[in-house]
Protein backbone atom coordinates (compact mmCIF):
# COMPACT_ATOMS: atom_id res chain seq x y z
CA UNK A 1 0.00 0.00 0.00
CA UNK A 2 1.24 3.49 -0.86
CA UNK A 3 -0.57 6.23 1.04
CA UNK A 4 -0.76 9.38 -1.08
CA UNK A 5 -3.64 11.16 0.66
CA UNK A 6 -1.73 13.29 3.16
CA UNK A 7 -3.57 16.43 2.03
CA UNK A 8 -6.75 14.87 3.47
CA UNK A 9 -5.06 13.60 6.62
CA UNK A 10 -1.50 12.49 7.28
CA UNK A 11 -0.82 8.80 7.77
CA UNK A 12 0.84 7.05 9.43
CA UNK A 13 1.20 9.04 12.62
CA UNK A 14 4.56 9.04 14.45
CA UNK A 15 4.51 6.45 17.27
CA UNK A 16 5.11 9.17 19.87
CA UNK A 17 1.78 10.78 18.89
CA UNK A 18 -0.09 7.61 19.78
CA UNK A 19 1.98 7.22 22.96
CA UNK A 20 1.32 10.78 24.12
CA UNK A 21 -2.44 10.30 23.77
CA UNK A 22 -2.33 7.10 25.80
CA UNK A 23 -0.14 8.81 28.41
CA UNK A 24 -2.58 11.71 28.68
CA UNK A 25 -5.51 9.41 29.37
CA UNK A 26 -3.51 7.40 31.88
CA UNK A 27 -1.62 10.11 33.73
CA UNK A 28 -3.25 13.47 33.03
CA UNK A 29 -6.89 12.54 32.76
CA UNK A 30 -8.31 15.44 34.78
CA UNK A 31 -10.40 18.29 33.42
CA UNK A 32 -7.96 21.19 32.87
CA UNK A 33 -8.70 24.39 34.74
CA UNK A 34 -11.77 23.01 36.46
CA UNK A 35 -10.37 21.31 39.52
CA UNK A 36 -7.23 21.88 41.54
CA UNK A 37 -6.09 18.29 41.97
CA UNK A 38 -2.98 16.84 40.40
CA UNK A 39 -4.67 15.22 37.39
CA UNK A 40 -6.43 18.47 36.51
CA UNK A 41 -3.21 20.44 36.94
CA UNK A 42 -1.28 17.97 34.79
CA UNK A 43 -3.91 18.23 32.04
CA UNK A 44 -3.66 22.03 32.16
CA UNK A 45 0.13 21.80 32.03
CA UNK A 46 0.03 19.57 28.94
CA UNK A 47 -2.35 21.99 27.22
CA UNK A 48 -0.19 25.00 28.04
CA UNK A 49 2.99 23.27 26.86
CA UNK A 50 1.31 22.53 23.52
CA UNK A 51 0.32 26.21 23.20
CA UNK A 52 4.01 27.08 23.62
CA UNK A 53 5.03 24.49 21.00
CA UNK A 54 2.52 25.94 18.53
CA UNK A 55 3.85 29.43 19.24
CA UNK A 56 7.41 28.22 18.62
CA UNK A 57 6.61 26.45 15.35
CA UNK A 58 4.31 29.08 13.87
CA UNK A 59 5.92 32.26 15.17
CA UNK A 60 3.04 33.32 17.39
CA UNK A 61 4.14 35.88 19.98
CA UNK A 62 1.65 35.00 22.73
CA UNK A 63 0.69 31.39 23.62
CA UNK A 64 -2.42 32.69 25.40
CA UNK A 65 -3.76 34.02 22.09
CA UNK A 66 -3.81 30.51 20.65
CA UNK A 67 -7.31 29.02 20.84
CA UNK A 68 -7.86 25.28 20.49
CA UNK A 69 -10.67 24.26 18.13
CA UNK A 70 -11.99 20.98 16.74
CA UNK A 71 -10.30 21.51 13.36
CA UNK A 72 -9.41 24.22 10.88
CA UNK A 73 -13.04 24.61 9.75
CA UNK A 74 -14.04 25.40 13.33
CA UNK A 75 -11.16 27.88 13.56
CA UNK A 76 -12.14 29.62 10.31
CA UNK A 77 -15.78 29.82 11.42
CA UNK A 78 -14.68 31.23 14.78
CA UNK A 79 -12.82 34.01 12.97
CA UNK A 80 -15.38 34.78 10.25
CA UNK A 81 -18.52 34.66 12.39
CA UNK A 82 -16.73 36.34 15.29
CA UNK A 83 -15.50 39.35 13.35
CA UNK A 84 -17.79 40.06 10.41
CA UNK A 85 -20.97 42.11 10.86
CA UNK A 86 -23.71 43.14 8.40
CA UNK A 87 -22.40 45.88 6.13
CA UNK A 88 -18.79 44.65 6.34
CA UNK A 89 -16.90 43.68 3.22
CA UNK A 90 -14.70 40.59 3.05
CA UNK A 91 -12.28 39.83 0.21
CA UNK A 92 -11.13 36.32 -0.63
CA UNK A 93 -9.74 34.37 -3.59
CA UNK A 94 -10.96 31.84 -6.12
CA UNK A 95 -8.81 29.01 -4.72
CA UNK A 96 -10.57 28.69 -1.37
CA UNK A 97 -11.82 25.51 0.27
CA UNK A 98 -15.48 25.25 1.28
CA UNK A 99 -14.32 25.72 4.90
CA UNK A 100 -14.08 29.39 3.87
CA UNK A 101 -16.65 29.63 1.07
CA UNK A 102 -19.61 28.05 2.86
CA UNK A 103 -19.52 30.33 5.92
CA UNK A 104 -18.93 33.31 3.62
CA UNK A 105 -21.92 32.44 1.42
CA UNK A 106 -24.06 32.12 4.56
CA UNK A 107 -22.79 35.47 5.86
CA UNK A 108 -23.57 37.03 2.49
CA UNK A 109 -27.26 36.36 3.17
CA UNK A 110 -26.91 38.37 6.40
CA UNK A 111 -25.68 41.49 4.60
CA UNK A 112 -21.92 40.90 4.45
CA UNK A 113 -20.46 41.76 1.06
CA UNK A 114 -18.16 39.07 -0.37
CA UNK A 115 -15.63 39.79 -3.13
CA UNK A 116 -13.76 36.90 -4.73
CA UNK A 117 -10.48 37.80 -6.46
CA UNK A 118 -9.87 35.49 -9.45
CA UNK A 119 -6.61 33.54 -9.50
CA UNK A 120 -4.69 32.30 -12.55
CA UNK A 121 -5.38 28.80 -13.96
CA UNK A 122 -2.44 27.42 -11.94
CA UNK A 123 -3.97 28.88 -8.77
CA UNK A 124 -1.51 31.73 -8.37
CA UNK A 125 -2.63 35.17 -7.24
CA UNK A 126 -1.55 38.45 -8.79
CA UNK A 127 -1.15 40.81 -5.80
CA UNK A 128 -2.26 43.71 -8.01
CA UNK A 129 -5.68 42.06 -8.31
CA UNK A 130 -5.91 41.80 -4.53
CA UNK A 131 -4.85 45.44 -4.18
CA UNK A 132 -7.57 46.53 -6.59
CA UNK A 133 -10.18 44.45 -4.76
CA UNK A 134 -9.46 45.92 -1.32
CA UNK A 135 -9.13 49.48 -2.61
CA UNK A 136 -12.81 50.05 -1.90
CA UNK A 137 -12.21 49.07 1.73
CA UNK A 138 -12.63 45.78 3.56
CA UNK A 139 -12.96 44.55 7.11
CA UNK A 140 -11.20 41.26 6.42
CA UNK A 141 -9.11 39.52 3.76
CA UNK A 142 -9.20 35.70 3.80
CA UNK A 143 -6.72 33.63 1.82
CA UNK A 144 -5.71 30.03 1.51
CA UNK A 145 -1.99 29.71 2.23
CA UNK A 146 -1.88 26.78 -0.20
CA UNK A 147 -4.56 25.18 -2.34
CA UNK A 148 -5.60 21.70 -1.28
CA UNK A 149 -6.05 20.82 -4.96
CA UNK A 150 -2.76 21.96 -6.53
CA UNK A 151 -0.64 23.02 -3.56
CA UNK A 152 -0.24 26.50 -5.08
CA UNK A 153 1.19 28.85 -2.44
CA UNK A 154 -0.17 32.37 -2.12
CA UNK A 155 2.11 35.31 -1.18
CA UNK A 156 1.03 35.80 2.43
CA UNK A 157 3.36 38.67 3.51
CA UNK A 158 2.51 40.67 0.38
CA UNK A 159 -1.23 40.16 0.87
CA UNK A 160 -0.83 41.14 4.54
CA UNK A 161 0.76 44.46 3.53
CA UNK A 162 -2.03 45.06 1.01
CA UNK A 163 -4.74 44.21 3.55
CA UNK A 164 -3.24 46.40 6.26
CA UNK A 165 -2.84 49.37 3.89
CA UNK A 166 -6.58 49.09 3.25
CA UNK A 167 -7.33 48.87 6.97
CA UNK A 168 -8.32 45.20 6.78
CA UNK A 169 -7.28 42.25 8.93
CA UNK A 170 -5.79 39.14 7.30
CA UNK A 171 -7.07 35.62 8.05
CA UNK A 172 -4.93 32.78 6.63
CA UNK A 173 -6.20 29.23 6.15
CA UNK A 174 -3.09 27.16 6.88
CA UNK A 175 -4.77 23.74 6.64
CA UNK A 176 -2.25 22.59 4.02
CA UNK A 177 0.84 24.43 5.21
CA UNK A 178 1.23 24.24 9.01
CA UNK A 179 4.15 21.87 9.57
CA UNK A 180 4.94 21.78 5.86
CA UNK A 181 6.03 25.32 4.93
CA UNK A 182 7.78 27.75 7.30
CA UNK A 183 5.22 30.13 8.84
CA UNK A 184 5.91 33.12 11.05
CA UNK A 185 2.65 34.71 12.11
CA UNK A 186 4.25 37.81 13.58
CA UNK A 187 6.78 38.73 10.89
CA UNK A 188 4.39 37.81 8.04
CA UNK A 189 1.73 40.21 9.30
CA UNK A 190 -0.88 37.49 9.75
CA UNK A 191 -3.70 38.64 12.05
CA UNK A 192 -5.52 35.31 12.32
CA UNK A 193 -4.09 31.91 11.40
CA UNK A 194 -6.38 28.89 11.29
CA UNK A 195 -4.69 25.49 11.36
CA UNK A 196 -5.54 21.84 11.78
CA UNK A 197 -3.64 19.27 13.79
CA UNK A 198 -4.11 16.14 11.70
CA UNK A 199 -2.31 17.00 8.47
CA UNK A 200 1.22 18.46 8.37
CA UNK A 201 1.41 18.62 12.17
CA UNK A 202 0.96 14.81 12.35
CA UNK A 203 -1.50 14.94 15.25
CA UNK A 204 -4.83 13.11 15.47
CA UNK A 205 -8.12 14.27 13.91
CA UNK A 206 -10.39 16.41 16.06
CA UNK A 207 -7.95 19.12 17.07
CA UNK A 208 -7.01 22.41 15.46
CA UNK A 209 -6.56 25.99 16.46
CA UNK A 210 -6.80 29.69 15.77
CA UNK A 211 -3.90 32.06 16.44
CA UNK A 212 -5.17 35.58 17.14
CA UNK A 213 -2.73 38.42 16.55
CA UNK A 214 -2.60 41.57 18.61
CA UNK A 215 -4.18 43.74 15.89
CA UNK A 216 -7.44 41.86 16.48
CA UNK A 217 -9.58 43.50 19.15
CA UNK A 218 -10.97 40.40 20.87
CA UNK A 219 -13.44 42.52 22.84
CA UNK A 220 -15.25 43.04 19.53
CA UNK A 221 -15.02 39.38 18.51
CA UNK A 222 -17.98 37.17 19.42
CA UNK A 223 -17.40 33.51 20.35
CA UNK A 224 -19.15 30.74 18.41
CA UNK A 225 -19.93 28.89 21.64
CA UNK A 226 -20.50 30.03 25.19
CA UNK A 227 -20.30 27.92 28.32
CA UNK A 228 -18.12 26.66 31.14
CA UNK A 229 -14.46 27.57 31.03
CA UNK A 230 -13.35 26.95 34.61
CA UNK A 231 -12.71 30.68 34.98
CA UNK A 232 -14.93 33.51 36.27
CA UNK A 233 -17.41 30.87 37.38
CA UNK A 234 -19.35 33.32 39.56
CA UNK A 235 -20.58 35.10 36.43
CA UNK A 236 -23.21 33.90 33.98
CA UNK A 237 -21.66 35.95 31.19
CA UNK A 238 -18.85 34.64 28.99
CA UNK A 239 -15.39 35.71 30.24
CA UNK A 240 -13.38 38.01 27.98
CA UNK A 241 -9.93 36.62 28.73
CA UNK A 242 -8.05 34.57 26.17
CA UNK A 243 -7.99 31.72 25.47
CA UNK A 244 -11.07 30.98 27.60
CA UNK A 245 -13.42 33.30 25.70
CA UNK A 246 -13.25 30.94 22.71
CA UNK A 247 -12.73 27.61 24.51
CA UNK A 248 -16.02 26.76 26.22
CA UNK A 249 -16.57 23.18 27.31
CA UNK A 250 -14.15 20.40 28.16
CA UNK A 251 -11.27 20.44 25.67
CA UNK A 252 -10.00 17.49 23.64
CA UNK A 253 -7.13 16.70 26.02
CA UNK A 254 -5.85 13.53 24.30
CA UNK A 255 -6.06 15.29 20.94
CA UNK A 256 -4.08 18.25 22.25
CA UNK A 257 -1.46 15.91 23.74
CA UNK A 258 -1.20 14.11 20.38
CA UNK A 259 -0.91 17.44 18.57
CA UNK A 260 1.92 18.43 20.90
CA UNK A 261 3.80 15.23 20.11
CA UNK A 262 3.20 15.80 16.39
CA UNK A 263 4.62 19.32 16.60
CA UNK A 264 7.68 18.06 18.48
CA UNK A 265 8.11 15.45 15.72
CA UNK A 266 8.04 18.25 13.12
CA UNK A 267 10.48 20.38 15.13
CA UNK A 268 12.84 17.41 15.55
CA UNK A 269 12.70 16.53 11.85
CA UNK A 270 13.25 20.19 10.98
CA UNK A 271 10.87 22.15 8.78
CA UNK A 272 13.56 22.77 6.16
CA UNK A 273 14.28 19.04 5.90
CA UNK A 274 10.57 18.20 5.63
CA UNK A 275 10.11 20.85 2.97
CA UNK A 276 13.14 19.69 0.97
CA UNK A 277 11.95 16.06 1.11
CA UNK A 278 8.45 16.95 -0.08
CA UNK A 279 9.70 19.28 -2.80
CA UNK A 280 11.87 16.43 -4.09
CA UNK A 281 8.87 14.08 -4.24
CA UNK A 282 6.74 16.76 -5.91
CA UNK A 283 9.43 17.32 -8.54
CA UNK A 284 9.42 13.58 -9.27
CA UNK A 285 5.64 13.68 -9.73
CA UNK A 286 5.72 16.77 -11.96
CA UNK A 287 8.44 15.34 -14.20
CA UNK A 288 7.11 11.77 -14.18
CA UNK A 289 3.51 12.65 -14.97
CA UNK A 290 4.57 15.03 -17.77
CA UNK A 291 5.93 11.98 -19.64
CA UNK A 292 2.62 10.08 -19.58
CA UNK A 293 0.58 10.60 -22.78
CA UNK A 294 -2.95 11.86 -22.12
CA UNK A 295 -2.18 13.10 -18.59
CA UNK A 296 -2.74 16.75 -17.77
CA UNK A 297 -1.27 18.12 -14.52
CA UNK A 298 -2.31 21.25 -12.63
CA UNK A 299 -0.51 23.82 -10.54
CA UNK A 300 2.88 25.56 -10.79
CA UNK A 301 5.69 23.70 -12.56
CA UNK A 302 8.18 24.89 -9.90
CA UNK A 303 7.81 22.56 -6.87
CA UNK A 304 9.03 25.32 -4.53
CA UNK A 305 5.92 27.36 -5.42
CA UNK A 306 3.59 24.64 -4.12
CA UNK A 307 3.10 22.07 -1.39
CA UNK A 308 3.34 18.33 -2.06
CA UNK A 309 -0.07 18.09 -3.71
CA UNK A 310 -0.37 17.00 -7.34
CA UNK A 311 -3.64 16.98 -9.25
CA UNK A 312 -4.03 15.40 -12.67
CA UNK A 313 -6.65 14.28 -15.14
CA UNK A 314 -6.50 11.74 -17.96
CA UNK A 315 -7.98 12.62 -21.33
CA UNK A 316 -11.22 10.75 -21.97
CA UNK A 317 -11.28 8.99 -18.58
CA UNK A 318 -13.25 9.61 -15.41
CA UNK A 319 -11.18 10.44 -12.33
CA UNK A 320 -13.22 7.97 -10.28
CA UNK A 321 -12.15 5.11 -12.57
CA UNK A 322 -8.48 6.15 -12.33
CA UNK A 323 -8.65 6.41 -8.53
CA UNK A 324 -10.34 3.03 -8.14
CA UNK A 325 -7.85 1.27 -10.41
CA UNK A 326 -4.88 2.92 -8.72
CA UNK A 327 -5.99 1.38 -5.45
CA UNK A 328 -7.00 -2.02 -6.83
CA UNK A 329 -4.11 -2.55 -9.25
CA UNK A 330 -1.24 -0.53 -7.75
CA UNK A 331 -2.17 -0.13 -4.08
CA UNK A 332 -2.17 3.67 -4.22
CA UNK A 333 -4.55 5.40 -1.82
CA UNK A 334 -5.43 8.85 -3.14
CA UNK A 335 -8.44 11.14 -3.46
CA UNK A 336 -10.46 11.96 -6.56
CA UNK A 337 -13.21 14.50 -7.23
CA UNK A 338 -13.66 18.10 -6.10
CA UNK A 339 -11.79 17.94 -2.77
CA UNK A 340 -14.41 20.21 -1.10
CA UNK A 341 -13.06 23.06 -3.24
CA UNK A 342 -15.45 23.77 -6.12
CA UNK A 343 -14.12 27.32 -6.42
CA UNK A 344 -10.61 26.03 -7.10
CA UNK A 345 -11.85 23.51 -9.65
CA UNK A 346 -13.71 26.29 -11.49
CA UNK A 347 -10.43 28.22 -11.51
CA UNK A 348 -8.57 25.21 -12.92
CA UNK A 349 -11.32 24.41 -15.44
CA UNK A 350 -11.87 20.97 -13.88
CA UNK A 351 -15.37 21.56 -12.47
CA UNK A 352 -17.51 19.44 -12.00
CA UNK A 353 -15.45 16.30 -12.82
CA UNK A 354 -12.54 17.17 -10.53
CA UNK A 355 -9.08 15.64 -10.53
CA UNK A 356 -7.04 12.74 -9.20
CA UNK A 357 -4.97 14.08 -6.31
CA UNK A 358 -1.69 12.59 -5.10
CA UNK A 359 -0.37 13.97 -1.81
CA UNK A 360 2.85 12.48 -0.43
CA UNK A 361 4.09 13.20 3.08
CA UNK A 362 7.14 12.86 5.28
CA UNK A 363 6.88 9.06 5.35
CA UNK A 364 6.60 8.75 1.54
CA UNK A 365 9.83 7.61 -0.12
CA UNK A 366 11.24 8.25 -3.59
CA UNK A 367 10.75 4.52 -4.18
CA UNK A 368 7.03 4.91 -3.42
CA UNK A 369 6.78 7.66 -6.04
CA UNK A 370 8.62 5.52 -8.61
CA UNK A 371 6.18 2.65 -8.01
CA UNK A 372 3.25 5.09 -8.20
CA UNK A 373 4.43 6.61 -11.48
CA UNK A 374 4.93 3.27 -13.13
CA UNK A 375 1.51 2.14 -11.88
CA UNK A 376 -0.14 5.31 -13.20
CA UNK A 377 1.44 4.70 -16.61
CA UNK A 378 -0.05 1.18 -16.68
CA UNK A 379 -3.51 2.33 -15.61
CA UNK A 380 -3.53 5.21 -18.10
CA UNK A 381 -2.49 2.95 -20.99
CA UNK A 382 -5.52 0.73 -20.71
CA UNK B 1 0.05 28.18 59.91
CA UNK B 2 2.37 30.85 58.51
CA UNK B 3 0.96 33.32 56.04
CA UNK B 4 1.54 32.65 52.38
CA UNK B 5 1.00 34.43 49.12
CA UNK B 6 -1.48 33.59 46.40
CA UNK B 7 -1.41 34.78 42.78
CA UNK B 8 -4.84 34.94 41.17
CA UNK B 9 -4.94 34.82 37.39
CA UNK B 10 -7.82 35.08 34.93
CA UNK B 11 -7.38 31.65 33.31
CA UNK B 12 -5.78 28.28 33.99
CA UNK B 13 -3.55 28.91 30.97
CA UNK B 14 -2.33 32.14 32.53
CA UNK B 15 -1.68 30.28 35.79
CA UNK B 16 0.45 27.75 33.88
CA UNK B 17 2.39 30.52 32.22
CA UNK B 18 2.97 32.25 35.56
CA UNK B 19 4.12 28.98 37.15
CA UNK B 20 6.66 28.55 34.34
CA UNK B 21 7.92 32.11 34.73
CA UNK B 22 8.41 31.72 38.48
CA UNK B 23 9.83 28.21 38.17
CA UNK B 24 12.43 29.29 35.63
CA UNK B 25 13.51 32.02 38.09
CA UNK B 26 13.80 29.38 40.86
CA UNK B 27 10.93 30.87 42.87
CA UNK B 28 9.17 28.03 44.65
CA UNK B 29 5.46 27.98 43.92
CA UNK B 30 2.62 25.46 43.87
CA UNK B 31 -0.52 25.31 41.77
CA UNK B 32 -3.56 25.11 44.06
CA UNK B 33 -7.34 25.37 43.70
CA UNK B 34 -8.31 29.03 43.95
CA UNK B 35 -8.96 29.79 47.67
CA UNK B 36 -12.68 30.42 48.13
CA UNK B 37 -12.07 33.45 50.32
CA UNK B 38 -10.40 35.17 47.36
CA UNK B 39 -12.65 34.18 44.51
CA UNK B 40 -15.66 32.03 43.65
CA UNK B 41 -13.67 30.94 40.61
CA UNK B 42 -13.24 27.18 40.21
CA UNK B 43 -9.85 27.53 38.55
CA UNK B 44 -6.23 27.40 39.58
CA UNK B 45 -4.07 29.79 41.58
CA UNK B 46 -0.39 29.90 42.57
CA UNK B 47 0.78 29.62 46.15
CA UNK B 48 4.17 31.09 47.09
CA UNK B 49 6.16 32.39 50.05
CA UNK B 50 4.83 35.89 50.78
CA UNK B 51 8.35 37.04 51.60
CA UNK B 52 8.99 36.75 47.83
CA UNK B 53 6.02 38.95 46.92
CA UNK B 54 7.95 41.84 45.39
CA UNK B 55 10.12 39.47 43.35
CA UNK B 56 7.06 37.53 42.17
CA UNK B 57 5.32 40.76 41.17
CA UNK B 58 8.38 41.95 39.24
CA UNK B 59 8.92 38.64 37.48
CA UNK B 60 5.32 38.37 36.33
CA UNK B 61 5.27 41.98 35.15
CA UNK B 62 8.57 41.49 33.35
CA UNK B 63 7.25 38.41 31.55
CA UNK B 64 4.10 40.19 30.42
CA UNK B 65 1.75 38.10 32.56
CA UNK B 66 -1.29 40.35 32.71
CA UNK B 67 -3.98 40.79 35.37
CA UNK B 68 -2.11 38.90 38.08
CA UNK B 69 -3.42 39.71 41.56
CA UNK B 70 -1.21 39.03 44.59
CA UNK B 71 -2.88 38.29 47.95
CA UNK B 72 -1.50 37.44 51.39
CA UNK B 73 -3.37 34.73 53.33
Amino acid sequence: MIYLDNAATSWPKPPEVVQSMTDFLRHAGGNPGRSGHRLSIEAARVMYDVRESIAELLGAPDPLRIVFTQNVTHAINTALLGILRPGDRVVTTSIEHNAVMRPLRALEKEGIRVTVVPCAPDGSLDPADMEAAVAAGARLVVINHASNVTGTLLPVPEVARIAHRAGALLLVDAAQTAGVVPIDVESSGIDLLAFTGHKGLYGPPGIGGLIIGDRVDVREMEPLLRGGTGSNSEREEQPGDLPDKFESGTPNGPGIAGLGAGIRFVLNQGLDAIRAHEVGLTRMLIEGLSEVPGVHTYGPSDPWRRTAVMSFTVRGRHVSEIGMRLEEEVGILCRVGLHCAPAMHRTLGTFPEGTVRLAPGIFTTAGDIEVALSGIKRVVRG
Amino acid sequence: MNSFGVVLLPTASAAMRAAKVLGSASVRCTLIPTPRELSKDCGLALRFDWAQAERVRALLLGAGVQNAELHCL
